[in-house]
């Protein structure tokens, strides 16, 4: 009880009156699940534990936070979410993962961190990087891992990954990509595991500290808002400069050099975790914009509206999920463009999944690129 | 082994734990065995029926089918401090569900490409068919991989439990 009345003064859940444009502006609502914020927040407001715990709804959530933006009386349902969640992780409600756990055992294997990783084996003899010391940090993320994991739907989300790295060289930045990087804990934060998010958390601080890097550039969106805003608490000294690599690209734009190779018609999936949670929606697309031959068309919602790819933090993969995916495919697709560009690894993946249907495939596959591969494309 | 045997006399029981090479081990693996319902489990009974001796530091799962052994199985098996973990099934052509094991390889593909990242070593990880006739092929394969995953020592995901310190289950001999 106490732990929900702090919960409800932590996100304002109190203020909320039951006026349900949440539940109204929910996807997964919308997509006729029996989900809805609001109850949440009442059941919150009302202190019902065993609502909360026992209807399994919890892990329905996408946390994409379009609830939040929308609420008239400024309750913040998307944190709400991660300390219900983390409530209910306590109490040994855990949620289903669509791939059997093995995300969330690969992500639990980096927390303990016994076992030195093998990330690096993408880096090509052309990619020049700094082993531990260096001004820039490249944060790359998990990719190495999702496109072991996911060859059936021939995902490729190092391509961005080692773009990224090609890029930084271009402007005469030799980052430090480190082999002792670990998973940000994002998902785990998400499905309540708090316990090994923090151990997480520590390492890849202490990491960064090390290294003396004074910027960190991030590729992955869910990595930049746990970055930005979960691993505030755990910043000791100064902490660096985090950057997405949308946002470092924008800021120098003017030092690279390209040339058009044909004209290409490019659409932008906003990530959650870039757009709503950061509020970042134009550097991507400034980015996009500047690239010769580049024509950027925008879907029916963009920006603050945009639809996520409704697979966040491995927590629930439904019928549901399946139908806000497609349909926000088929947006894609009647822009008439021949490449969906997105600045989130995760969204490629979960994209990539659903095209894989075979009845629809044809009418909602589409090229995904990563907007760091989009620009080392147009490199001159 | 039983060629030694007469009547209805049993041989002494001997040390029952037997070892690679004769030699004592000093530490002995905590093995992940999972094994089809309809090939590599009645395997297991062929050479349990048969009396054929074999090392005893694994716990044997059955599924269904090879096909159901996801990477989740395989991850959390590590995660909870497996030293080394096997996947076995029917050989091609012989799965119950015609080509079951045939979607065991592309998981195990998977799995050992993450396994790989995790920075664990392949060797730990292994896929054998082993049909239900193979009953000494069982106790081969189990006494390989068991010599191999000890060569390579403790899984640096695992909490230093031993085999050995899990108590016997009364009843169960091992008789030589």
């Amino acid at each position: 009880m106490a732990e929900l009345a702090e919960a409800a003064r932590a996100t304002k859940a109190w203020a909320c009156y039951d006026c349900g444009k949440c539940t109204a502006t929910c996807p997964i609502s919308r997509a006729g699940a029996d989900y809805s914020p609001r109850r949440h927040v009442l059941a919150t407001n009302l202190g019902q534990r065993e609502t909360i715990l026992s209807n399994g709804t919890l892990s329905m959530c996408l946390t994409c936070s379009s609830c939040d933006r929308r609420c008239p009386a400024e309750v913040e349902y998307t944190p709400l979410v991660q300390k219900l969640r983390e409530l209910s992780f306590r109490e040994g409600v855990e949620p289903e993962c669509p791939h059997g756990g093995s995300l969330q055992s690969v992500m639990r294997m980096m927390a303990a961190g016994k076992a030195s990783q093998d990330r690096l084996g993408w880096l090509s003899p052309d990619l020049k990087v700094e082993p531990a010391k260096g001004e820039v940090f490249y944060w790359t993320g998990c990719t190495m891992y999702y496109d072991a994991f996911f060859p059936e739907f021939e995902v490729n989300t190092l391509g961005g990954t080692k773009a990224a790295v090609r890029l930084l060289n271009k402007l005469d930045i030799c980052p430090v990509v480190s082999a002792d990087e670990r998973c940000c804990g994002h998902d785990l934060l998400w499905n309540g595991d708090v316990k090994s998010f923090e151990q997480l958390a520590r390492h890849n601080v202490q990491l960064v500290a090390d290294s003396g890097a004074e910027t960190l550039v991030v590729s992955c969106a869910e990595c930049v808002r746990t970055w930005t805003v979960d691993y505030e608490r755990f910043f000791t000294g100064k902490p660096p400069k985090i950057m997405h690599m949308a946002e470092f690209l924008a800021e120098r734009l003017g030092e690279l050099e390209f040339k058009a190779n044909g004209t290409r018609k490019v659409t932008y999936q906003d990530p959650c975790r870039l757009g709503r949670h950061l509020g970042v929606y134009d550097a991507p697309r400034e980015v996009l914009e500047a690239l010769p031959g580049v024509e950027l068309t925008e879907m029916k919602h963009s920006g603050p509206a945009a639809t996520c790819c409704a697979g966040g933090t491995w927590s629930n993969c439904d019928r549901f999920v399946k139908k806000i995916q497609v349909d926000r495919l088929r947006e894609a697709r009647a822009t008439g463009a021949d490449v969906l560009a997105t600045a989130c690894p995760k969204c490629q993946v979960h994209f990539r999944c659903t095209m894989r249907d075979p009845r629809l495939g044809e009418q909602i596959n589409i090229e995904m690129r990563d907007v760091a591969e989009l620009v080392a494309d147009a490199l001159a | 082994m039983s060629a030694t045997r007469s009547g209805n006399s049993r041989p002494a029981r001997k040390k029952a734990v037997p070892t690679a090479k004769g030699a004592a081990p000093t530490w002995n693996p905590n093995l992940v065995v999972f094994a089809c319902n309809w090939c590599s489990y009645a395997g297991a009974d062929t050479a349990g029926v048969s009396r054929i001796q074999h090392q005893p530091y694994f716990r044997l799962i059955r599924v269904m089918c090879s096909g159901r052994i996801q990477p989740g199985f395989v991850l959390r098996a590590f995660e909870k401090g497996a030293d080394g973990v096997l996947v076995s099934g029917c050989h091609f052509g012989d799965c119950h569900y015609v080509n079951g094991n045939e979607r065991a390889v592309e998981q195990f593909k998977k799995t050992m490409d993450v396994v790989k990242l995790l920075g664990i070593d392949e060797g730990r990880l292994r896929l054998e068919w082993i049909s239900a006739a193979e009953g000494a092929r069982f106790a081969q394969v189990i006494n390989e991989f068991t010599d191999q995953v000890r060569a390579l020592g403790p899984s640096p995901l695992s909490n230093g439990r031993q085999a050995a310190d899990v108590p016997a289950v009364k009843g169960v001999a091992i008789d030589g």
